[in-house]
């Protein structure tokens, strides 16, 4: 069989497939996080914590009101984001002229709450969500002869879903850059957040812009959420796994880059995936030692805007 | 309060401990269950276990000596110093008597380490390690439900009778699972399988798929899942959904509880074969226990922990009494000589080393279509006798043992 630095070439293959596949979610998730951040100055403690809503909402839908998992991967982000929106009216707007800190405290005591609630109703040990018919099965992908250099060699089986977990986060990933960077409405909530007395004196609700762009955020963390349910457990402290991850993420992107946190997103989950293969004991601490290098030598994250 | 009725209360209870002649201190008996109260083991024991601690209670007569059993509980987070914390300061203030319970390896080793210094017991139902019974054994301590032999040894010989020779690990990487991997290689070898190697997964990881992939491309008869709790529940999950299961080769959970299965559901877990120590569907009485329980715990059945807990409270309590004394190493000797007959085990016998020497089972899970409704999860497939099941005396490395 054909090796590649001492792994065999179709393992190694299947492992940068499925490190795309968590960066997948690692993109999906930094890029509401730092879509917050950028456009609103909020650090979102809370954003592992609504992540973890969002599969819990999907997995409440289903339970209670037998609604599936394609309408709730509309629903459930659209209803999560109603409850940010609520939270960033009621809770974050107070604290708006003060320093960051107090959004990060506020957040993070957030985050506890939601996650001790569900705790409490539902457990430690997870609740099941199935993947949706539809998606079940998975494909044998083979690498061809030409890469092989003889017989085609079997190299993984994909799961449908998790080839629809890329597909589904570079869909959302493309769509949320266009609506920052190339609409009129992007253009607004960019200009209300460099200079917003200009942006109110155009008439434009700025208050409103603010809570929709959280929104948008909260509904990002949620959507990802559902695309997780099927393949973890729905799991109350699913999203504290999750968030310093992508935390270190966004760093290494650039704080408030949203270009920076999907392309970071990906390669991080594909840096991960080939550790695993090569030393997997330093599986989770590997995306800590990449922030630590691009802090040193370029402080303001790969993709930011200056020091 | 008033100061006058401070001093007031401060003579009356002056004045009974002076009138008791006690051969209990504090007269009664007080227990602490020491448990996961929220992280990922809470549903294995955590409230349950109080439940089940207070079921005991309530069937031993609520009374000890004339006076009322206290109960106290606590959450020791997972950590070996917040639990030891809890454990000194329980034996120094609060006069327990004994801990239930436990749950993690590392907090159990320093549980029982506190309540040797304080002379009380520590009872563990829940942690996994055989360094309690071998070389950091107590003559304050009992292991109660199962041990990482007892599982590797069950599950391990098991699978390979039934052809799976060939085996490959996903361990989680810290002592527990390294004890469990080893435990069950040695198993597996014994029993005329090999091993082909391992992959050692971070703790609490989410993803198990690259781990899956390697394993898979081991080709092995037999994936060990060398983890417990989430990380068990992933790994099935993901295992099914790369096909792993489907393509011929079986996974081997050797740390399974029931909430687990019932986390991941049958269509996941259908055919897994694991060993456990208790089921609550074995006879009438596990059944009318388990009843009990569930109306108290909303509609949850007991894990093997959580009768456990009811068995290892009932039987200190009885041996606290036969004994005539609440001196921990003299309650142990006692409990050594009595047979532990109950709804928890029939036949057993607490060792020298502490062990709770009892039979275990090996269960196969059953499929969605065999199961009659939520809990009816297991199909005992043979029963170990004690003798397989655990660690020959002889082979011991407890220092107790050498006189």
């Amino acid at each position: 069989m054909i090796e590649f630095l001492g792994v065999p070439l179709p393992l190694f293959m299947g492992q940068l497939l499925i490190g795309l596949i968590n960066g997948s979610f690692y993109a999906v998730l930094s890029l509401g996080l730092a879509l917050i951040f950028g456009l609103l100055n909020i650090v979102n403690f809370a954003h592992g914590a609504l992540y973890m809503v969002g599969a819990f909402v999907a997995y409440l839908l289903l339970q209670y009101i037998g609604v599936g998992y394609w309408p709730a991967l509309i629903l459930a982000p659209i209803i999560v984001a109603g409850f940010g929106m609520v939270i960033e009216r009621f809770l974050l707007r107070p604290l708006h002229d003060l320093d960051h800190l107090y959004g990060l405290l506020l957040t993070f005591g957030l985050a506890l709450v939601l996650e001790g609630s569900f705790r409490h109703f539902y457990g430690v040990s997870g609740l099941p969500y199935s993947i949706p018919d539809s998606l079940s099965g998975a494909q044998r992908l083979m690498l061809p002869s030409w890469i092989t250099g003889g017989d085609p060699a079997f190299m993984m089986a994909l799961p449908n879903y998790r080839a629809w977990v890329i597909v589904a986060s570079l869909i959302i990933c493309t769509a949320t850059y266009i609506l920052i960077e190339r609409t009129k409405l992007g253009a607004l909530m960019r200009a209300a957040t460099e200079n917003p007395d200009l942006v109110r004196a155009f008439g434009v609700n700025v208050p409103m812009l603010i809570t929709l762009t959280y929104g948008l955020g909260v509904g990002l963390a949620a959507f990802a959420g559902v695309l997780a349910a099927p393949i973890y457990s729905v799991n109350p402290i699913m999203g504290s796994h999750i968030i310093i991850v992508v935390f270190a993420i966004v760093v290494i992107g650039g704080l408030g880059s949203i270009g920076g946190a999907i392309i970071s997103g990906f390669m991080l989950g594909v840096i991960e995936g080939i550790t695993k293969v090569f030393y997997p004991e330093a599986s989770n601490v590997v995306i800590f030692v990449v922030m630590a290098i691009v802090l040193i030598v370029r402080p303001a994250g790969l993709f930011g805007k200056g020091a | 309060m008033g100061l006058k009725k401070v001093l007031l209360a401060g003579v009356a209870g002056l004045a009974m401990t002076m009138s008791a002649h006690a051969q209990y201190s504090n007269d009664g008996i007080t227990l602490g269950v020491l448990t996961d109260m929220s992280g990922v083991y809470a549903d294995v024991g955590g409230q349950g276990s109080v439940v089940a601690a207070q079921m005991a209670i309530e069937d031993f007569g609520g009374t000890f000596n004339g006076q009322p059993i206290k109960l106290l509980s606590a959450d020791h987070q997972n950590k070996a110093d917040i639990g030891a914390n809890i454990a000194r300061q329980w034996a120094d203030t609060d006069g327990v008597d004994a801990i239930f319970d436990i749950l993690n390896s590392a907090v159990g080793l320093a549980v029982q380490q506190v309540a040797t210094e304080k002379n009380i017991v520590s009872m563990n139902s829940g942690a996994a390690t055989t360094a309690l019974t071998n070389e950091q054994c107590s003559p304050n301590g009992v292991h109660y439900v199962y041990d990482t032999y007892a599982l590797a040894t069950g599950t391990g010989g098991a699978m390979v009778k039934e052809g799976g020779k060939s085996w490959f690990f996903i361990t989680a990487d810290y002592a527990f699972g390294h004890a469990l991997e080893a435990d069950t290689s040695n198993a597996v070898k014994g029993a005329g399988g090999e091993v082909l190697g391992s992959v050692r997964a971070p703790l609490s990881n989410q993803d198990f798929s690259s781990f899956l992939l390697q394993a898979q491309a081991s080709g092995a008869d037999v994936i060990g899942l060398a983890n417990a709790g989430g990380d068990t529940v992933n790994s099935i999950k993901q295992a099914q959904e790369f096909g792993i299961v489907a393509a011929g080769q079986k996974l081997a959970g050797l740390l399974i509880f029931l909430t687990d299965i019932h986390a991941l559901g049958l269509e996941t877990t259908a055919g897994l074969t694991i060993t456990t120590g208790w089921y609550w569907d074995l006879n009438d009485d596990t059944r009318a226990f388990a009843k009990r329980y569930s109306e108290k715990m909303g509609g949850s059945m007991p894990t093997m922990v959580h009768a456990g807990v009811y068995s290892s409270i009932m039987n200190y309590l009885k041996a606290a009494e036969e004994a005539g004394t609440d001196d921990g190493k003299k309650v142990v000797e006692q409990l050594r000589k009595m047979e532990i007959n109950d709804v928890f085990a029939q036949g057993g016998k607490i060792r020298e080393d502490g062990l709770h020497f009892h039979d275990m089972y090996l269960a196969q899970i059953k499929s969605p279509s065999e199961s009659k409704g939520p809990w009816d999860y297991y199909n005992i497939v043979t029963k170990i006798p004690a003798a397989e099941a655990y660690q020959a005396l002889e082979d011991v490395r407890c220092p107790l043992l050498k006189k």
